[in-house]
This record gives structure tokens, sequence and C-alpha cells, in this order.
């Protein structure tokens, strides 16, 4: 019945609904953010061009946002119709950040932003700048809630399984809400959205310096987006390293995997720089290590090991082992012609086993009667406990390599904000023009690492993933990934055509006249010797 | 804490405010998009009517979100057993809900009259499809859906998209769409004037009157329909297990709640009550009391949907022990007292500022306002 076509398909589906989703959602966490920022300016100073700024910023926001909303909605009911068995499994904990994300934070962003748009001329300068920080505040809140759920699913705390409803659940809801993996991967993820929405606004400020056109309007913006992406930038790396600190304590295949750390090394482990790991024998080929490095970073201690892959899948197959008892008592707790006699001996020994239920059903993928699990099957299983590590191994050395290129970046835009040169280093300008595609990739690349580094569970250690899907036909399935596909992607080249048109046409696009017809001996009094002054805004 | 039975109760209460309150805020501007290519001819007329919801469809919206993410907490085998087995109805809700961020956010930013004509039905679609689907759904559940369990509580959906399609449900269907295009109605006509005023009372008239038709006619259909009876089996306050009860199918058996307490028949007669005044107060120009009546009439068709199958939420016609109630699909005692609390705090919160944003924006859209704001309306 749960072929394994259907549940490949299932995931494919939610990977590409969900990395589209989040094409959308890191400019806007972020982008909200800079446009207070940008308000601010406005309400203090009363300049003019402060307005213009969060208005043209706010419109590139608006197209950015409609397709968040759009791809965000599948998020949403994506669960119940392709992962039914997960939902039943695990709502009565998962379901609650959902509902309370709604309910505290989708209603709040959702309602301001439409006043943030429209709101302009029926508001006072102050109640629209609370109307945009609300919004701001809307957007980040709903990502805490979506990031407690998420977290969850990576470290299933404060909850427990009932063999009567057969399923999870929720005993201390703080706990949940308190998790230090949601925690830490809350504050890196609205990190990386402030670094995306930077990444964003310096670089195409940069290219209207470059083009020499509507220059104040483009400084301020660069300054801002400057200022705003080193900040962030330093959080998204100490936030990252505080993700991976939790990653240790509580995810360990994650760690492993990630790091390459085929064997438990002596504490402190070394850091690998560089190596390919080869899956197949279980070793990193062309290794190269930064002695202590991992131990400090992951332990933030000199005398605690970390586990090694071949550690932890040995510990697994016991666990399995353990599981599969669990299972088989649960079978006989549920079986509706089980005698009375048969269920009470099978809740001891449920009881004895129950933690390692989970493992127990990751044996369901490759035998249904579970006294037929022989020890091949186990070790099969064990095996398959521990993620590919070399696609773990890369797309975490890439994300951490481009966060540290925003970091220098971001570090000589301020550095040269605050000697007020920026306008003459054209390579720095350039650099931030053709950085613009990085941010999604970093972030696409985490959101890797962290949910390909969970498998094969939706809930780690508690319920497979090939148990998660819902009972539909493969072809099913086939038919709404082609739909979903072919929908997103031509919504998205819909939005890339207008956002695209409307980043060229840059601020005149609000009709107010005061840019792009402003003569360009105007603006070219401004510009420093060294800029580069070829074309004329009316080119656009 | 409350007791769980009590709980058990609310959440079902609760949820039929969520879906009032969908009906009422994202119904109205669905109502809005599904007259907007018939009420407005021209292009400025269509950005008065698209410009009366503008500021608040996104907000409006998130009633839907929150009731999918509420029956998520509250009733989890409900999400898990409808979402997957109305599997092609709930793509078909989403993908014509897709047009609906982008058609209001794009449709105005180039000037190009087949492109505004193409985000205009787009706007349609997604305001046409959803109300009708959730109409049908609503259809099948009153014939029970044929589903059953495994022991492990893996549901298994065993009918066909098409057959949702039948007549009785597709009957339920248009009551919902029509009540829903009359409600959006009342609103552009308090939010417009002029020509497009006068069209949209006349489709709001025609929409009304469907609506009272078709929701009587359904009254006397549903009384010919099995109605799904708990006969025996776990207590209603027990821990939730829906595979622990028996249930017997009795002819008529949807009204016997309304014959057991005759005071309930209130409700299909707010229903009714609602629509014709609704009518009465178009038809007067009156769309503010239109807008109200409105709302209390799809309160009272809501509610006696819910009423009839009580406590059934998704009867199962297949297996009907298998049927999920609201005492057997329910969340945890802690999870439904944790998220009454959430429910408590936030509704009035929301309730508030949302008004504060319609009394921002309050006031009839002109013409005149789309010429004057040609770069920043939608």
């Amino acid at each position: 019945m749960l072929t394994e076509e259907l549940v490949d398909l299932s995931r494919l589906q939610f990977a590409v609904t969900a990395m589209y989703h989040f094409l959308f959602v890191p400019l806007t966490l972020g982008m909200a953010f800079i446009l207070v920022i940008m308000e601010s300016c406005y309400v203090l100073t009363g300049r003019q061009v402060y307005k213009d700024m969060t208005q043209f910023w706010g419109k590139l926001f608006g197209i950015n946002f409609a397709l968040g909303v759009t791809t965000g909605i599948t998020m949403e009911f994506q669960f119940g119709t392709n992962w039914a068995y997960y939902s039943h499994y695990v709502g009565d904990i998962f379901g609650a950040p959902l509902a309370i994300e709604g309910l505290m934070a989708f209603f709040l962003e959702s309602t301001f932003i439409g006043l943030f748009f429209f709101g302009w001329d029926r508001l006072s300068k102050q109640k629209h700048l609370l109307v945009t920080f609300l919004m701001a505040f809307g957007s980040n809140l709903s990502a805490l809630w979506i990031l407690i759920a998420n977290g969850w699913m990576q470290d299933p705390v404060g909850s427990e399984f009932s063999y009567v409803t057969m399923r999870m659940e929720l005993t201390d809801f703080w706990a949940v809400v308190f998790n230090p993996t949601a925690q830490a991967k809350f504050v890196h993820t609205v990190s990386a959205g402030y670094v995306t929405a930077s990444v964003f606004v310096l670089a195409i400020s940069s290219w209207y310096i470059l083009k020499g056109r509507d220059l104040e309007f483009a400084k301020r913006s660069f300054r801002i987006a400057a200022a705003f992406g080193f900040a962030s930038a330093c959080s998204v790396i100490v936030l990252g390293d505080e993700s991976g600190y939790t990653v240790t304590e509580s995810q360990q295949t994650k760690l492993a995997a990630m790091e390459g750390m085929w064997e438990t090394h002596a504490a402190p482990a070394p850091f690998t720089l560089f190596a390919l790991p080869d899956d197949q024998n279980q070793k990193n080929r062309y290794a190269v290590e930064i002695p202590w490095a991992m131990g400090i970073i992951g332990t933030r201690s000199l005398d605690k090991e970390i586990p090694g892959i071949k550690e932890i899948e040995a510990e697994n197959r016991e666990r399995i082992a353990s599981g599969a008892k669990a299972v088989l008592a649960l079978e006989t707790l549920r079986n509706r012609q089980a005698g009375a006699a048969a269920k009470e001996a099978a809740l001891p020994v449920f009881e004895a086993h129950k933690a390692d239920l989970g493992f127990g059903l990751l044996l369901k993928q490759y035998v249904d009667d579970l006294n037929q699990a022989t020890p091949e099957l186990i070790a099969r299983a064990a095996a398959d406990t521990i993620p590919k590590v070399a696609p773990m191994f890369w797309a975490f050395r890439l994300m951490v390599a481009l966060g540290f290129a925003f970091f220098a970046l971001f570090a000589l835009a301020l550095y040269y904000s605050l000697k007020d040169n920026f306008t003459e280093k054209t390579w720095l300008l350039r650099w931030a023009v053709w950085f613009i595609p990085m941010p999604w990739i970093a972030c696409e690349l985490g959101w890797f690492v962290a949910e390909y580094g969970r498998q094969p569970w939706t809930i780690y250690g508690v319920l497979p993933t090939h148990l998660s899907v819902s009972s539909l036909t493969p072809a099913n399935i086939y038919g709404s990934l082609a739909g979903f596909v072919g929908f997103y992607t031509l919504l998205l080249g819909v939005e890339m055509y207008l956002m695209v048109k409307f980043a060229r046409k840059g601020p005149s696009s609000l009709g107010t006249g005061r840019y792009g017809d402003v003569p360009f001996a105007a603006q070219a009094a401004t510009v420093s010797p060294g800029t580069p002054a070829k074309n004329h805004p009316s080119d656009f | 804490m409350i007791d769980y039975l009590t709980l058990k109760f609310i959440w079902w209460l609760l949820v039929g405010v969520l879906l009032v309150g969908f009906a009422i805020m994202d119904g109205h501007d669905m109502g809005v998009g599904t007259l907007l290519p018939f009420v407005g001819k021209t292009d400025a007329e269509r950005r008065v009517a698209i410009n009366t919801v503008g500021p608040h469809w996104d907000g409006n919206q998130v009633w839907f979100i929150t009731g999918g993410g509420a029956i998520f907490a509250a009733w989890p085998l409900v999400y898990a057993t409808a979402f997957s087995g109305f599997y092609w109805a709930m793509l078909a809700v989403l993908w014509a809900l897709f047009f609906r961020p982008v058609g209001f956010d794009y449709r105005s930013k180039i000037a190009n009259p087949t492109w505004r004509s193409t985000w205009d039905w787009g706007l349609f679609v997604g305001g046409f499809v959803p109300p009708l689907i959730f109409g049908v759904a609503f259809g099948n559940l009153l014939q029970g859906v044929p589903f059953h369990f495994d022991d492990t509580l893996r549901p298994y959906y065993t009918g066909s998209f098409w057959a949702l399609l039948n007549p009785f449900a597709l009957l339920c269907g248009v009551v919902s769409s029509a009540m829903i295009t009359a409600h959006g109605g009342h609103y552009l006509m308090l939010r417009s004037e002029g020509e497009i005023f006068e069209r949209t009372r006349l489709g709001a008239l025609a929409c009304g009157i469907v609506a009272l038709v078709c929701f009587v006619g359904a009254g006397f259909w549903v009384q010919a329909l099995p109605g799904h009876v708990i006969t025996g089996g776990a207590d209603a306050a027990a821990l939730p297990n829906p595979l622990d009860k028996t249930v017997a199918l009795v002819a008529g058996g949807w009204l016997h709640n309304f014959k057991n307490m005759p005071l309930l028949w209130s409700v299909p007669a707010l229903g009714i009550a609602g629509l014709f005044m609704g009518g009465l107060m178009a038809w007067v120009r009156r769309p503010g009391l239109a807008f109200i009546a409105s709302s209390l009439a799809m309160t009272g068709i809501i509610g006696t949907a819910g009423i009839a199958m009580f406590p059934f939420i998704m009867p199962s016609s297949s297996d009907p022990a298998s049927g999920l109630t609201a005492w057997d699909a329910v969340s945890s005692h802690f999870t439904l007292g944790l998220m009454f609390g959430a429910t408590v705090i936030f509704m009035p919160l929301i309730i508030f500022y949302t008004s504060w944003a319609y009394k921002v924006m309050a006031g009839k859209v002109t013409l005149d306002f789309i010429r004057a704001n040609d770069k920043k309306a939608y």
C-alpha cells in the first residue's frame, strides 16, 4: 500500500512546495524590518526621500509578499492532504503552534499589510509607522511559531505516546515553545531573512549608483542596508553556531552526517574543513582537518565526545530491536479481536520498550509482521537512520562559506559607508549586484541541511517518514506535483518579471515626479568624480 | 481546567464560529471576486470593486488559514481524513486561491488590457471556486463519505473524486456559492456608488433568491437522507477513539436533533429569514442592513448543517462506525484547553484590530479615487 514510490513522490512534492515557499519568506521577514527602519527615518526627520524609499521598497516587498502568501497556503493544508497519518499521529502537538500562528501572528501581519499599502493618506505619520511595525512584528512572529512546530519535528520534547488514542499527545506546552532547538532555529532563520533582504536592497541600490541614477535615494538605501545587513550577518553566524550547538545536544545523527564524522573521535574532535565523504565504505578521503575545532564548536568543551556515525548506527540497531517489541505489544493492545488476557500481558512489554517505539516502526518499511524481523533487516533499518553524508557535508559547508561572504560584503559596505566614499568603490558595488542570488541559495541550503538531515524521520526518533504519508496512489501525486510545479513556475516567472521591471524603473515607478524625470545634471552634481555616469534615467 | 466533555463541545462550537467568521469575512471579498467581471464593465469600474476589498482581503483570508490550523489542532483526525480523502477537491480550492494574492497585487501594476482581464478572471476563479467546493463538501458530509480506519487509525478513503459531484452535493454547492456571492454583493454596494452599485444590487438580489430557494429545497431533500446515530460504545467524555462506537443509519435521522430540541428550528429559520431580509434590504438600497442580514443568514445556514449532523462531523458511508464525531475525533484534553485559552485571548484582539482597519478605510471607493491613485491603488 505505502509503496516506496508513493513515499518518495510525497517527499518530493513537499520539498518542492516548501522550497518554493522559502524563496519568498526570507525576503518578507527582513524587508519588513528594513521598511520599519526607513519609515522611522521618515518620521524622525520628516524628509520626503525616506517616505519614497519606504513606498518604493514596499512595492517590491508587496510583489514578493503576494507569492509568499500564495505558496504559504499550500503549506498549511499539505500536511492534511499528503501527510494524513502524520497529521493524525502528531496533530495534538504540531497543530497547536500552527493554529496559534494564525491567531497570534498571521492575522496581525495580514491585516496591517493592507493598511501599510493603503493607509498612507488616512493615518498620521506615527500611526502608519505603528502599522508598518505591527506588520513586521507579525511576520516575524509567524516565523517563530512555524519554527516552534518545525523545531519539535527535529527534537520532539514535551510529549508522550498514548496507545489508547494511537498518537503523540502534548504534555508540556512550554517545553515545546522553549525547545532550545526551536529557539536556535528561529533566531538563525530570521537573521538569514534579514541578511537576504539587506543583500537585496544593497544590490539594487548599488546598481542604481553604478548607473549614476536616483543617487540620493540609492545612497540612503545602501547605507541602511549596509548597517542592517552587517548586524544581521553577525547574528546569522553567531546564532548559526548556537544552532550547531543545539544540534550536538539533540540531533547527533544530523551533526555526524553534516560533519562527515564516521568514527567517534577522542575529545576534542577535529573539524573537517574539506573531504570527499564515501558513504559506501563509511570513511572520508582527502580530509583536511582543523584539530580540536569540532569539539569546541559542538560541545563548548575540551573533554566531551561527539559520537560518530558508526557508533550511532550500532546504538540504533539495538533500539530498533527493542522497538520491534514495543510495536508488537502495541499491535496486541490495538487489536479489536485480541482477548483481555493477551492485552494485559502486552501492556508491561509495551511500557518497557515504549521509548524505542519509533525505531521499531522503521522496520515497517520492510516487513509488516515484526515477528519476522531478521537481524539483517534490523541492520538495514539501522543503516537507514544515517542520512547520506556527502550532500549534507557539502550543503552545510557551502552555506557557511556564503555566511562568511555576506559578513565580508557587509563589513566592507558599512566601512565605506561610514567613510562616505562607497560610491567610488565600483568593485564593491559590482560585488553586491552579482551577489543578489546568494542569500537565496544559502537559505535553501540551510533548509536542506535541517530537513534532509532529519531523514528517515518526519518526527526525529518518533515517526518514520514512510509511515507518515496519506494512503493515496502515486498517480494522484504525479498529477498534483505536476500541477504545483507548473503553477508555481508560471507564477514565479510573473513575479520575477514584475520584480525586475519595477527594480529597473526604480523610484520613478511611484509616479511622484521626483525621480526619473529629474534632469540628469541636477543629480550629477552630487555624484563623486569616480562614479561612472553613462546612463540617463530616461533609458528606463 | 474545564472538563473534557465540555471542551469537546466548546470546540465544536468554536470551529463553527471560525467557519462562520470565514464566511462573513473572507466570504464578502470572495463574493466581490465572483461579481467582479459582471459588475465592472470598464477597467476603472473593476478597479473600484477590487479596491473595496484591496486593503482587507489578506486579513480576511487568514480566517481560512486559521480555520485550517484550528481543525488541525482540535480535530486532527478530521483534518487528516477529510483533506486526504477530498484530495483533488482540496487542491482545486488551493489552486483557485493561488489567483487571489497575485491577482490583487499584480493586476494593476501593468496597464495592458489583456493582462488585467486575465487577472480579473483569476480573481473570479479565486472567489467563485472555494465557496462552491466547500458547499459541495458539506453536501457530501451530509450523505456520508466512504472511508474507514485500520487498527492503527490510518484513514483510507475509498471513493472517487467524481462521486463527490452528485446532485445533492451540487445543490449544497449552489447554496454556498449563492449566499456568499449575495453577501459579497451587499458589501460591494456598501462601498460603491452609481452604476456599479446598481448592477451589484441586481446580482445580489438574484443570488439571494437562488440561495433561498436552494436552501429550502436542500432542507426538504435532507429528510430523505439517512442520518447517522450513535447507538453505543464509548462514552462521549472518554479518551477519543473513533473505532470504539456503534452507529446506526436512521431514515430522516438528520432531523432528530431538531425534533429533540424544537428550539433549534430557530437556526434554519434564521437562515431563511436572513436571506429574505438581505434581499429585501438590497431591494430598498440599504446595503449596511443587507450585509448584517446576510451575515446572520450564513450563520443560520452553516449552523443548520452542523446541528443536523451533530455530534457527527464526518460520517462514514462505507463503515459507519469509523465516522468521526465531536467526541472521538478530537485532540487531548490538554491541547483542547490550551487552544481554547489561546482563542479566548486572541480572538477579541483580532476582531478589535480588524474593525479598526475597516474603520480607517471606511467610505465609498469612487472612480475619482481610482483616477487620482492610478499608481497606488490595486
